[in-house]
């Protein structure tokens, strides 16, 4: 007789996050107990311990909490930037502002999501940010 | 209740010290001058390898490290300790090994480490790709941070800003660290530098140029660990271990609560409370400088200045020769030796300041010394006091 394989069918949180992200979602975790947002996606709450979490769609703004050019040489794509953002959510991730020079990125900046579509397989879908507009 | 630890204080001493390959290592593997740095720590204690029956260290690449290490010596160890934590492993190797030592596990603990990542085939970018894979970071990686420059680079912009720290004051870590190698005859970098050459170096992830960053050598140290009564009739005067902690709060930069405040903090306090001692008790200081920031974060988050307060004290040559405390004597990360983790060299440079064996270099009269290892993006902390049986 043929044996059976225990099988697990719905995907972790990573996968969760991931394919929401694919479609052009970008979702951050409430804990329902402690009440705190968590960012990056888990199956415990790592302030509480509790494991009550809950996909949230964030507003998407946030300030920039630091910021960084990275140096590279133009026939290697030129120099891009990174940086840490606080979202309005009070998590905190790492991403890049487009539409900027990398150098220009401030700290205390403000910022909002956007989903940009996947590349190729090595570059999945992203969260990355732009500037929100002075207005 | 968990205690300080402080029954643990002063029962075990670091009796012998070795270094090999510094520098470039041409042609020899990371086993053959780990082994060269251990042969030379056990003869430094007296010892023979055959006395040694603990071994403590870690490998960027191999994760059983332990195991091909005592395989090569030769030894059956009845302790073993593999913790891997980046660059801290070997100064958090102290605890567990003098647990050990004074529970009567084992007799003589060897903690070793050697790197070629300077000359290897595999260099720094490959063990990079590699770790992409094993030991994924999704929510970093994708955005690609420099590892691990960027991260650090991110603590240093959101200093500069929180606290109103200069590219300069970065840079008098630098020129204070090349001023000490200068004297050091095993450091790597030994030309003059000045604080304008730091400025108008090539940056590579702002706010840090070149010269805010380690260098990238070949090296290996070693260490031996026996209890205290025995330390007294070995070969070398014995240094003590008066306090010793770990503490960790992140992995990832992204995950760090406050970049400006280090878990040196508590790594700190709890060393310190272990030792009994205070940081007005140290006579010299050796911190993990992957960058030119590390220095500052850590003499604020040890207690040696208030939190943004450090680039005002490192200012105008306070820790550099003739400065108003000693930091990095052998020259640092910046300039003397970096082989991928570098809280080996910490350590001995400590012991050997202890010992008065530091030549030109040498702080006259010290008595107590604090070492601080950092490990991954500012990720671990390990904080050790050392003494001469004056401390005790």
């Amino acid at each position: 007789m043929p044996q059976s394989i225990p099988a697990v069918t719905d995907p972790g949180p990573d996968k969760q996050y991931a394919e929401a992200l694919a479609a052009g979602q970008f979702r951050i975790q409430l804990c329902g107990g402690c009440h705190r947002h968590v960012f990056y996606p888990r199956n415990i709450c790592p302030h509480c311990g509790g494991d009550a979490l809950a996909w949230t769609t964030p507003a998407g703004t946030g300030t920039v909490y630091s910021t960084s050019v990275v140096r590279r040489k133009p026939d290697a794509g030129g120099d891009y930037n990174v940086v840490l953002v606080d979202l309005d959510e009070g998590v905190r991730m790492m991403s890049r502002v487009e539409g900027i020079a990398p150098a220009e990125v401030r700290i205390g900046m403000r910022v909002k999501a956007r989903v940009a579509p996947a590349k190729s397989d090595t570059e999945p879908a992203l969260v990355v940010f732009d500037l929100v507009g002075e207005g | 209740m968990a205690s300080n630890g402080s029954h643990l204080r002063g029962g075990v001493a670091i009796v012998g010290v070795g270094q090999a390959g510094l520098g470039e290592a041409h042609g020899k593997t990371e086993m053959e001058i780990l082994v060269e740095a251990a042969k030379a720590a056990v003869k430094d204690a007296g010892l023979s390898m055959r006395d040694i029956d603990g071994i403590a260290t870690a490998s960027v690449g191999a994760t059983m490290w332990v195991m091909p290490v005592a395989e090569y010596l030769g030894i059956q160890p009845k302790f073993v300790d593999s913790t891997m934590i980046g660059g801290s492993s070997f100064v958090s190797h102290m605890l567990p090994a003098m647990m050990a030592l004074e529970a009567g596990l084992c007799d003589a603990v060897l903690v070793c480490y050697g790197s070629n990542q300077r000359t290897s085939t595999v260099g720094r970018a490959g063990i990079g790709k590699v770790r992409a894979v094993l030991d994924p970071q999704p929510y970093e990686n994708p955005y690609q941070p420099l590892a691990p420059i960027t991260s650090y680079a991110l603590a240093a912009a959101r200093h500069m800003h929180q606290y109103g720290t200069t590219r300069t004051q970065l840079a008098e870590v630098a020129v204070a660290a090349r001023q000490w190698a200068r004297m050091n005859p095993e450091a790597m970098m030994r030309d003059p530098l000045s604080i304008e050459d730091v400025l108008g170096a090539r940056m590579v992830s702002d706010p840090l140029s070149v010269r805010d960053c380690c260098l990238v050598t070949d090296g290996a140290g070693a260490y031996v660990m026996v209890r205290a009564d025995r330390a007294k009739s070995l070969a070398k005067p014995p240094v003590y271990v008066l306090g010793n902690a770990t503490a960790t709060w992140h992995r990832q930069i992204s995950s760090m609560p406050d970049v400006t405040v280090t878990a040196a903090q508590e790594s700190g306090a709890r060393a310190f409370a272990m030792a009994g001692l205070k940081p007005s008790d140290v006579d010299v200081l050796e911190l993990y400088d992957a960058f030119t920031i590390n220095t500052i974060l850590f003499l604020e988050d040890l207690g040696f200045c208030a939190k943004g307060e450090g680039g005002a004290f490192v200012s105008g040559g306070a820790i550099a020769p003739g400065g108003r405390l000693p930091v990095n004597t052998n020259g640092g990360g910046l300039s003397c030796v970096h082989p991928g983790m570098y809280g080996m060299f910490i350590t001995i440079e400590a012991v050997r300041q202890l010992r008065g064996e530091c030549g030109e270099r040498q702080v006259a009269g010290a008595e107590i010394a604090l070492v601080h290892g950092n490990g991954g993006t500012l990720s671990s902390q390990s904080t050790a006091l050392l003494g001469t049986a004056a401390a005790l």
